[in-house]
């Protein structure tokens, strides 16, 4: 008498993942052009990635494994709320260990962990178009992406030069899908970019306020934007992951006092507990063993 | 009198239904590479079990779709306009999904809707019937989703198929996407992959 009515298996109802799955497709065979869906008012506001969670919902299984990250990590409000959405209403397993995962879903972040072929990233992201900020008009950014008239991105990057003396552009930095749509790769570091190129995992992109998907096959050519006396550049970290010792991944600064100690951690977390399980330690690692 | 059988849909139309599409969604995302359709239907007369669960993934009132002629067949409208409600077409240029049956001609690509420079995602996706995915003449595929190459032979795809296909993909980003079916299984050919000789 009081059973609470179920929800169809993974919240969306048939004719709308019908629909996402239709949009997919195509985005599988456009890369890097944005097929416009009809966005589902999701149980969460927009911004909270209610694109990534309709991609998810339409592409998941029973038997997937699900992880999903905010800026890296698995511990955060947005992560631990969409995995306890998918545990709830679509029953899947879930877990924080990137190698694990059959589907992940992001906010702003790449695993610094290679994905491997059969793993699907799905990327939550707020503005897809490109070139949104440089013309306000989706009819002009249509025709532009038609005819292939990217000019103005490049003035943007060179402005950046004129302004900076570099390319300033430090999060969804512009790429080229295939030689052949200029995209957003949503708002991640641009130390990511080149994880997206040749990826074996395909990677999906949801923008659920602005109603597009877009995607990027496997084995894809991602190029981002540059010049040639301008060339692309990711971020260089000085020191150390404090934690685990890890370089060449991208950290994260955190504050400790009000007197100007900071330190830099992991911004991906499963790579730096994996790396401590497995021994490695960081400068304040070690100290707080030491204490 | 009109017939009532319309034959049976998906036997769990949840789960078959996310089943096979992704298999289509691996099979469009490494070409060429045969993936296994689970859970199908058994669909009616002449359009054969890939034909129709492809169909009941995909296809809805919102998708006008095509039928080649061994499956544009009373029975065949009864189980698409009961199962699915999509509006059948027969103008190939006006489908969103065209169902070619095994036997029957596949329309010439540049009769499909081929979308347009602004919306090239309006395009007709074909799907079709073939008597096998191997042991017909190789062809060598390349393009993202792909490493190298792969290769394909299958068996009962037009003579000049490779040139109209070669065409579709000169028309980038515009262009038909290609759904090949035999056996349970289902290959991809998304309009990025290139296809030359061995």
């Amino acid at each position: 008498m009081n059973a609470v009515a179920n929800y169809n298996f993974a919240y969306l109802d048939e004719q709308t993942k019908r629909m996402i799955r239709r949009a997919i497709l195509k985005a599988v065979a456009i890369p890097g052009y944005q097929v416009p869906f009809s966005s589902r008012e999701m149980p969460m506001p927009y911004g909270w990635g209610t694109g990534g969670v309709q991609v998810t919902a339409s592409i998941i299984g029973p038997d997937d494994v699900l992880k999903v990250i905010d800026q890296g990590a698995d511990d955060t409000t947005n992560a631990v709320s969409i995995r306890a959405f998918f545990a709830k209403v679509a029953q899947v397993a879930t877990t924080t260990h990137t190698a694990e995962a059959t589907i992940i879903q992001t906010r702003h972040r790449i695993p610094e962990r290679k994905l491997e072929a059969g793993q699907i990233l799905v990327y939550q992201v707020p503005i897809p178009e490109p070139l949104r900020f440089l013309e306000p008009r989706e009819t002009e950014t249509r025709k532009m992406h038609a005819l292939e008239e990217y000019g103005l991105m490049h003035v943007k990057l060179y402005e950046d030069i004129a302004r900076h003396g570099r390319i300033a552009t430090t999060y969804a930095y512009p790429v080229k899908v295939e030689g052949r749509y200029v995209m957003d790769p949503s708002p991640t570091p641009k130390f990511d970019n080149p994880k997206m190129h040749r990826s074996e995992a395909l990677q999906l992109f949801g923008a659920g306020r602005e109603h597009r998907i877009y995607a990027v096959p496997p084995f894809t050519d991602v190029v981002s934007l540059d010049f040639e006396d301008h060339p692309f550049e990711i971020q260089h970290f000085e020191e150390p992951c404090a934690l685990c010792g890890a370089e060449g991944v991208y950290l994260d600064e955190v504050i400790l006092d009000d007197r100007g100690g900071h330190m830099y951690v992991c911004s991906d977390t499963d790579h730096c507990e994996e790396r401590r399980e497995a021994g490695f330690v960081g400068v304040l690692g070690m100290k707080e063993a030491a204490e | 009198m009109l017939s009532h059988d319309f034959g049976a849909g998906f036997a769990d139309p949840v789960r078959d239904a996310q089943g096979v599409f992704r298999a289509v969604l691996d099979a469009l995302s490494h070409p060429g590479v045969a993936q296994k359709l689970t859970g199908m239907s058994d669909g009616v007369g002449n359009l054969k079990g890939e034909l129709a669960s492809t169909l009941l993934t995909l296809g809805d009132h919102d998708t006008a779709i095509w039928l080649s002629p061994r499956v544009d067949t009373a029975a065949v409208k009864g189980f698409v306009g009961f199962h699915s409600g999509a509006p059948v077409v027969s103008d190939v240029a006006k489908a969103v999904f065209a169902f070619v049956a095994l036997g029957d001609a596949l329309p010439n690509l540049a009769d499909c809707n081929l979308g347009s420079q602004e919306y090239p995602d309006r395009s007709t996706t074909l799907v079709v019937e073939l008597p096998a995915l191997s042991g017909g003449p190789a062809l060598v595929l390349r393009g993202p989703g792909i490493r190298d190459t792969q290769e394909i032979s299958p068996v009962g795809l037009p003579g000049d198929f490779v040139s109209q296909w070669s065409e579709n993909r000169e028309l980038f980003p515009r262009g038909v996407d290609l759904l090949l079916v035999a056996d349970g299984q289902v290959v991809g050919l998304p309009r990025t992959t290139r296809i030359g000789d061995a």
